[in-house]
């Protein structure tokens, strides 16, 4: 028997010492600042870079210093990992995976791509973008568009195990990267427009093998809470918190899909992401709070289950999903040390919380423009706590199907879609970039077919009234709830920010430039304008004792849809286009990566 | 002379053998409706746009159609995106026929690829309302604009919509 016991202890001893091995390296890996390991940057999703060999001070002599063309087109989303001496370079459909030794003069020393029916690209509501690979336990993790999560040998690009992760003959595609968390790799997936009840999978790093799945919506067992210790804002969220807030089985096409960021604390083993819009885009065919649409999730990383949860808008009538990144940080607030979630929502609303239990300290507006809400209740003691109010003006369910309610600001793709913001503990500031469009959406009746788009509203977009500019890139104080500065741009910002020690702070335009400002004032300290434009987020690394910024090109992405042929003035009688300008006479497709460095 | 009429004639024929090669585009005035739905010479449908702006009720129901299904690859308006094309330019030249059995069966051009809606009601019950909107957009009688003024919804159209839809 004690043999037995001990045999037994001695397993569970070797597989935790397994599990805290995969964990403890990569968090050690990104705590290096010469690699970007993790799509993110680190685990806390911040963006942000030690390196300082680039500076304020001489940012403004930065060169390009080499690039690579990816042999594709469309939307470049995401950006490469770089980890010792190779970087990993992915690309939209049809998902290449190239590994460069960076020692060895880029050299590519493999290549993947994978075989995949190009009937899912129409499946992609949003241009067939990528947002990049993962990695963890000498593996390449690629999350393909046809759902296949594919874990590959980082040495030589073979096959280790697949695993189809959803059915885009239901709607269900890819684009999110995967994280690696201990001895699992994480995976949302998309089909909010298809009417896909979406979840969160964790799947063996070893294996491949499924150890747990959470839905977004449905019954208690599938969407991993326990009705008594899962809470929102502080209250348990009860038996059925999801079914009882949709009309019969709506929630099996309820969308709620999970393809923005993941992002962990190690120290409470929690993972942090955001659900995106319920299908369909048509309030009226939806009665109820569609739980747990748009909201917030922590959760256990070894078993699933929900630890808190926050419903941002709860029956969502104008698609704001809320994937976006969750950038952890620890921070002093009211005197305290207090260890903080801030999430800049498609609706408009950065919010600020408490990421161990999940109390809401702050919601407001990230662009002033902001207009379907007057602002979150946060009286405690009401009973509309945490709620937004929504402005009578502006719902589309008060103004119901077959009419077209107008002047809604954010526009559905919201006043920052997935393109992540950064955080500097220098200057303790966000750096987010924004759009800055507002629209009519005008909802009706549509009918479910597995496989076809189940939207069900007219959209038409414009800069809001008065204004031309379609993007500011801001700096956003987390703790007041404030805009810092803000930099007007022409187009809506669609690429992810890097902060670095530097005092440096990078983004991409959509008509190709790689931008430098200075973090403390926002002065524009450099531009260069790369081949196409960008929707990639900037990453820094270092090699041969250099700093470099790389950064993706090549136009597409849901900006690509909606500016291309430039907007409209909705005042104007006869839909002349206006002073706005159009994406297209900016830039054409393309797929490169550009990397700078100062010159030696 | 006789050079030039030479010249001017093989011109001619130059001219009519490219236009030959290429679909010639039908005219696409409205000779007669039925129930609402306006006809050209050929008997397929088309658009009706008043002095006043009013524009039949097909082209106002494919403007909300095409903004639900289309746009959000085709771009607003007909006008295009980064990889799927001005439906403003493809209309020019594409016959009805041509439309609805893209529409309903999909186009693979390597990776660029349209689906097949045909087995989607949203799209399939619209189909004459999106072909109508689009040749509108293509023979600039509608700018990019939501259509102000409509003809009301007849009452053959909703009883065959409701039709449509509910077989589905």
């Amino acid at each position: 028997m004690r043999k037995v016991l001990l045999a037994t202890l001695g397993s569970i001893a070797v597989l935790t010492a397994g599990g805290a091995l995969a964990n403890d390296e990569l968090i050690k890996m990104s705590q290096n600042p010469k690699d970007w390991v993790m799509p993110a940057g680190d685990y806390a999703n911040t963006r942000y870079s030690k390196l300082n060999q680039i500076t304020a001070a001489n940012v403004g002599k930065l060169q390009v210093a080499w690039t690579f063309s990816t042999g594709v087109l469309r939307g470049h989303e995401g950006g490469p990992l770089i980890i010792g001496n190779m970087m990993y370079v992915h690309t939209p459909f049809p998902n290449k995976v190239y590994a460069l030794d960076l020692s060895k003069d880029n050299h590519i020393v493999w290549k993947y791509e994978p075989k995949q029916d190009p009937n899912v690209i129409p499946v992609m509501c949003c241009d067939t973008v990528n947002r990049g690979v993962a990695y963890g336990d000498g593996k390449i993790f690629l999350h393909q568009a046809d759902t296949t999560l594919v874990a590959l040998d980082a040495k030589t690009g073979k096959v280790e195990w697949s695993v189809k992760n959803g059915d885009p003959g239901k709607g269900a595609t890819g684009t999110s990267s995967p994280l690696v968390i201990k001895d699992k790799v994480l995976v949302g997936i998309s089909g909010g427009e298809f009417g896909v009840q979406c979840h969160v999978t964790a799947y063996d790093l070893k294996s491949g093998k499924q150890v747990w799945r959470a839905f977004s919506e449905g019954p208690d067992d599938q969407i991993m809470v326990d009705p008594a210790s899962t809470t929102e804002l502080g209250k348990p969220v009860g038996k059925d918190s999801s079914i009882k807030t949709w009309q019969g089985d709506q929630w099996k096409i309820g969308g709620g899909c999970t393809w923005g960021w993941l992002s962990y604390d190690p120290a409470v083993n929690l993972v942090y992401y955001g659900s995106g819009n319920p299908s369909t885009w048509n309030p009226k065919q939806r009665p109820g709070d569609n739980k747990w649409s748009m909201t917030i999730f922590a959760r256990n990383a070894d078993t699933g289950m929900a630890k808190w949860v926050y419903q941002m808008t709860p029956h969502d009538e104008w698609d704001y999903d809320g994937v976006n990144e969750m950038i952890l940080s620890d921070q002093q607030m009211g005197g305290a040390e207090r260890k903080l979630l801030t999430h800049f929502d498609r609706n408009g609303l950065g919010y600020t919380l408490d990421r161990i239990t999940g109390e809401l300290l702050i919601a407001e507006k990230y662009d002033p423009k902001v207009n379907w809400t007057t602002g979150v209740d946060m009286n405690k003691s009401s009973p509309t706590y945490g709620r937004p109010k929504v402005v009578d003006q502006y719902s589309t369910e008060k103004g119901g199907e077959d009419k077209n309610t107008k002047g809604i600001c954010p526009a559905a793709l919201g006043t920052k879609d997935e393109q992540p913001a950064a955080y500097s503990p220098d200057t303790q500031l966000f750096y987010v970039p924004t759009n800055h469009v507002c629209m009519d959406y005008e909802p009706f009746k549509v009918s479910y077919t597995a496989g076809q788009p189940y939207v069900g509203a007219t959209l038409s977009m414009y800069p809001p009234p008065g204004e031309s500019h379609m993007g500011n890139f801001i700096a956003w104080d987390n703790k007041t709830g404030k805009i810092v500065w803000s930099n007007k741009e022409q187009f809506s910002v669609w690429s992810g920010a890097l902060a670095t020690a530097g005092g440096v702070v990078f983004y991409g335009t959509l008509e190709g430039y790689l931008k430098a400002v200075d973090a403390k004032t926002g002065k524009e300290l450099y531009k260069f304008r790369t081949p196409s434009g960008i929707i990639g987020n900037v990453t820094t690394y270092e090699q041969g004792g250099r700093q470099y910024i790389a950064v993706l090109s090549g136009v597409g992405g849901w900006a690509g849809i909606g500016l291309a042929a430039g907007l409209t003035d909705p005042t104007d009688g006869l839909g002349a286009v206006g002073g706005y300008a159009a994406l297209s006479n900016y830039t054409a497709l393309g797929g490169s990566l550009t990397v700078f460095a100062l010159p030696q | 002379m006789r050079t030039i009429w030479f010249l001017g004639a093989a011109m001619i024929l130059v001219v009519s053998g490219g236009m030959a090669i290429a679909e010639s585009p039908v005219d696409p005035a409205a000779v007669k409706s039925e129930d609402g739905k306006y006809l050209d010479k050929e008997g397929n449908p088309t658009f009706k746009v008043a002095s006043d702006g009013t524009v039949d009720w097909y082209t106002y129901s494919g403007y909300r159609r095409y903004h639900s299904e289309c746009h959000v690859c085709h771009g607003p308006d007909g006008m295009g995106s980064t990889y799927a094309p001005a439906l403003t330019e493809s209309l020019k030249t594409m016959s009805y026929g041509d439309f609805m059995n893209v529409v309903a069966s999909g186009r693979q051009n390597g990776n660029s690829v349209m689906p097949a809606l045909g087995d989607n009601p949203n799209v399939a019950c619209y189909m004459d309302d999106l072909y109508v909107y689009l040749r509108a957009r293509a023979n600039d009688a509608v700018g990019r604009v939501r259509p102000a003024k409509k003809e009301d919804k007849p009452e053959a159209y909703t009883q065959a919509e409701n039709s449509c839809m509910a077989k589905r």
